[in-house]
């Protein structure tokens, strides 16, 4: 085992370091950028933000996104918010309060000079997008609105109705556009990156398929940037988009890029719950709901078996016979826990038997006494005597469906009933990736040339992300972080020219993936690619889900290995090859799922304590005021564990980077 | 509930395509449309026919992928929803559904019901951006107060997925509301005024150059339009273009 050098630079205080680091790296005068290439994988916040800024200072960039366009990347979907210190509410936020926050919220397993630089960086990131004319919700003053997340004491979320994740991707595509336009970026939508190519060490090129025509081409530059996103549907049913997947991160770590704590993975817990079997994947209900909804379920088991039955209704049951569970639970922060948190509590009452749809996997989020607290102060400000209840209930809803009407009216398209007449139900679903691809301070992968961004890299969020804070890191990553960071490593490359593609490497890379497409076309098996990532999926959520033990996880192992080996015998694709081919682009992902859901299982076996999204069974606390809890291990475990690719997943050789806290106190997280 | 689906069938963009009806049984009521078609592409994989190729991905209503015309209608029978999130207690046991592209001379179909949109990127890069760095070193975000009216109503016209069912739903074929949506949303803004007159005149222009049709103010975009952008916007960009050419 070796020991994992993140590059943090020495000497500074935490609260210096960025500063002082892009006081002292090398630059790349304007004139050499115009000879320097880079490619970018992927378009959402991180991508689409980083091709923006290299192309702007001048670097000649390759964007590549599979779907028809860079809107299209599934940042699109962020719903709740950004989160940035401007401390605009004057409540008392700072950047360290940001900084301090992210760490705890990750449960003390980040690095703590990329997280402080991400809090250092977040204001700007408004300032840039509001100059982008990204439309933030604004109160009557004019000036920017803000909102509460989870996990924190302060309101420091900005947002754009429930559609921040769009507004603010639109944002990074119009400054896109303006660069494609002028021809700094050339842009390749629906292209599919499926190997990196390697040359005397560094990343030089990648081998993309043309999922239009099929054709298979070859891409040099002297720097790749792989901002693809996570892996969230090796559970088959997350809410990531259908087509998200791992291969181009899964291709970088075969070819020598470490992959970190896989098995940090997020349970959002206010997902539309599953109705069948035909599920093809799940929908959020932003975090930001639980700023006014409560949660609970019934506190009697025989109205939850009632409700259950369908013989019983949620508003029939009386106050005291309802268990908010959360507020009694977590009475300091309440409904606005973090949300590994509240999803293990979900899952722990509805394993008790008190879940309150058909399937026995759904908890209320209700809104009802947040429509009597607004429908009262509006009653006062329209200096209304004496209202009705039903007056009152009709004021609140109106500031409900200001907040969130386009979610209410989301849910009811779904599930068919009015969340404005019935509690809402939810249950928690797989929805963001904390790991990923390990990189230095610098953003680097442990292949040189070859950076990694975004929800793709697994730098920032330790085991838990806390809400809004995807968006934020995102965009921290592409406009503010790698443009500094990569000019350092490009300035190297200022004398080398461009990159051939006529090499062995290119020549081998793409030999390799034409052979693995011929296989797939070829092997006319008896199974669609959906069946093998159902069957996975399956055992990812049962065996590798929210709470996790050492016989699952050996289970899931051999299981997976299994499944693979069937793949590999058995997958039907349909088709050809030099075409529009959806069930070809499928299987390819589905391959990498199956080795990296064995990586995930195998880094959460090797995991023996219980911190953020990761909860072993054999580590809780056994008494006191936190039983029960998850108890973290930082003895022998306060470090990221990065796998090195050796043939078989389970072949994986593991690498610690060793975390250190100087400004932070590791403390047990409690949220009571 | 058992259907009938008629659902164009179509190789690639050079061959002729052509309707083709399939059958699906036992469709849950609670599935979403393309849901069923997932169920329909398991059948047909199982009897080693080609699946029908469709555009999807977010399938939550925002990435604006899904483009199918569904019984004559941009995203089908219900409102202010994409076809991702359209379900199938919108139909009865029995029906027959016909299942088309989006349809227009500037979208080409790819393959069956997915079609060519990069007119839409083009428009875009003609003008859909404020010319501004990502240095960083931009003003405080709150420099400029911005009337909360001003702000909500440039929201609305950005929440626009670029999906192309304006354009299918109009007679003419025309991408007004499209591009009306990207132009009011800067118009509205201060930090739009700068650059709008090249904006606008830019966008109309590539906007013609595409081969999109003209508006008739009939405003079926706007009925069958999935984020229900207002008309308003076209009549806002028709300002802006006469202010900016004047």
């Amino acid at each position: 085992m070796t020991k994992l050098n993140s590059k943090v630079p020495k000497g500074s205080p935490l609260a210096d370091t960025w500063t002082n680091y892009k006081d002292k790296i090398n630059l790349v005068n304007p004139a050499n950028k115009r000879n320097i290439d880079v490619i970018v994988i992927g378009t959402g916040l991180a991508g689409g933000s980083a091709a923006a800024t290299l192309a702007e200072l001048g670097y000649n960039v390759k964007a590549f996104a599979y779907q028809d366009s860079p809107r299209r990347a599934h940042s699109i979907a962020a719903q709740g918010g950004i989160n940035a210190a401007k401390n605009y509410q004057g409540d008392g936020d700072s950047n360290y309060r940001l900084f301090y926050d992210t760490v705890k919220g990750g449960d003390y397993r980040s690095r703590e000079a990329n997280v402080h630089r991400l809090a250092e960086v977040s204001g700007n990131i408004i300032d840039q997008c509001v100059a982008q004319g990204v439309p933030f919700a604004r109160d009557y003053g004019g000036l920017l609105d803000n909102r509460s997340f989870g996990g924190v004491l302060v309101s420091r979320t900005f947002y754009a109705k429930g559609q921040t994740g769009q507004q603010l991707l639109l944002g990074a595509y119009s400054a896109m556009n303006r660069q494609i336009a002028r021809g700094k970026i050339e842009m390749f939508n629906r292209h599919e990156m499926l190997d990196v190519v390697l040359v005397d060490g560094k990343a030089r090129g990648i081998i993309a398929r043309n999922l239009i025509t099929g054709e298979v081409s070859r891409h040099s530059a002297h720097a790749v940037v792989v901002a693809s996103g996570g892996y969230g549907n090796v559970y088959f049913l997350s809410t990531n988009a259908m087509g998200s997947n791992a291969t181009a991160a899964w291709k970088i770590h075969k070819k020598g890029a470490y992959f970190a704590n896989p098995c940090y993975t997020q349970i959002h817990p206010t997902c539309i719950p599953r109705s069948g079997d035909y599920q093809s994947k799940l929908t959020l209900m932003s975090e930001s709901l639980r700023n006014d909804g409560r949660i609970w379920v019934p506190a009697n088991i025989e109205d939850a078996k009632a409700i259950q039955a369908g013989k019983l209704k949620p508003t029939e049951i009386a106050e005291e016979n309802r268990d908010y569970y959360l507020e009694r639970r977590y009475p300091a922060f309440g409904n606005l826990v973090p949300r590994d948190v509240a999803s293990r509590a979900a899952k722990e009452r509805c394993d008790a038997g008190y879940g309150v749809n058909a399937t026995g996997e759904a908890v209320y989020l209700d809104f009802a006494s947040a429509f009597v607290r607004y429908g009262k102060e509006q009653a006062k400000i329209h200096n209304l005597e004496n209202p009705s209840k039903a007056e009152i209930i009709k004021l609140g809803q109106a500031i409900i469906e200001e907040k969130y009407g386009n979610l209410f009216q989301m849910y009811e398209k779904i599930i068919a009933e009015n969340p404005y007449e019935t509690p809402m139900m939810i249950y928690p679903a797989t929805h963001y990736t904390m790991g990923g691809v390990w990189v230095d301070y610098n953003l680097m992968t442990t292949i040189p040339g070859l950076y990694c961004i975004g929800e793709a890299n697994f730098s920032d969020h330790g085991a838990n992300r806390l809400g809004a804070s995807a968006l934020m890191q995102g965009l921290a990553d592409g406009y503010f972080v790698l443009p500094y960071t990569i000019g350092d490593y490009l300035s190297d490359d200022i004398r080398t020219g461009r990159i051939t593609t006529d090499s062995k490497e290119f020549e081998q890379a793409e030999k390799e993936v034409k052979e693995r497409l011929d296989f797939f076309i070829n092997n006319k098996g008896t199974h669609s690619v959906d069946y093998f990532h159902k069957k996975l999926g399956k055992i990812m959520w049962d065996k590798v889900g929210m709470a996790r033990n050492e016989k699952h996880l050996k289970e899931a192992i051999a299981e997976i290995k299994e499944i693979r080996e069937d793949f590999w015998k058995n997958v039907k694709v349909t088709g050809n090859l030099n075409e529009f081919n959806q069930e070809l682009e499928k299987a390819g992902r589905v391959a990498d799922f199956l080795e990296l859901g064995e990586l995930f299982a195998l880094d959460a076996l090797n995991r023996n304590e219980s911190c953020g999204g990761h909860f072993r069974e054999e580590s809780v606390e056994t008494d006191g005021a936190q039983k029960g809890e998850a108890l973290r291990n930082d003895k022998d475990y306060a470090y990221v564990a990065a796998w090195e690719y050796k043939g078989e997943p389970s072949d994986a050789v593991l690498h610690k980077e060793e975390l250190e806290f100087k400004d932070i106190e590791l403390k047990t997280r409690s949220y009571k | 509930m058992n259907l009938t689906l008629k659902i164009w069938r179509q190789k690639s963009k050079d061959t002729k395509g052509k309707m083709v009806d399939y059958k699906v049984t036992d469709i849950s009521e609670h599935m979403s449309f393309l849901e069923m078609m997932d169920v329909l592409n398991e059948q047909l994989v199982a009897k080693d026919e080609e699946p029908v190729a469709f555009d999807h991905d977010c399938r939550e209503g925002i990435c604006g992928m899904c483009s199918m015309y569904i019984n004559g209608e941009a995203h089908g029978p219900d409102r202010g929803i994409t076809t991702c999130q359209l379900h199938m207690r919108m139909f009865n046991d029995g029906d027959t559904i016909t299942i088309e592209p989006f349809r227009a001379s500037a979208f080409p179909v790819i393959k069956d019901l997915v079609v060519d949109r990069m007119p839409f990127e083009r428009i875009q890069q003609a003008g859909g951006f404020i010319s501004v760095n990502t240095s960083g070193n931009t003003q405080d975000a709150n420099a400029i107060p911005i009337s909360k009216h001003a702000a909500d109503e440039a929201m609305d016209a950005a929440t626009c997925i670029g999906c192309g069912a304006c354009v299918a739903t109009c007679k003419n074929s025309s991408a007004m509301l499209f591009v009306a949506a990207k132009v009011s949303q800067y118009a509205l803004l201060p930090q739009g005024q700068v650059e709008a007159t090249d904006r606008v005149l830019n966008m109309v222009k590539q906007m013609d150059q595409e081969g999109f049709g003209n508006c008739t103010n009939t405003g079926a975009c706007e009925i069958e339009c999935p984020k229900g952008i207002s008309l308003e916007n076209i009549a806002r960009m028709n300002r802006e273009y006469l202010k900016a050419s004047l």
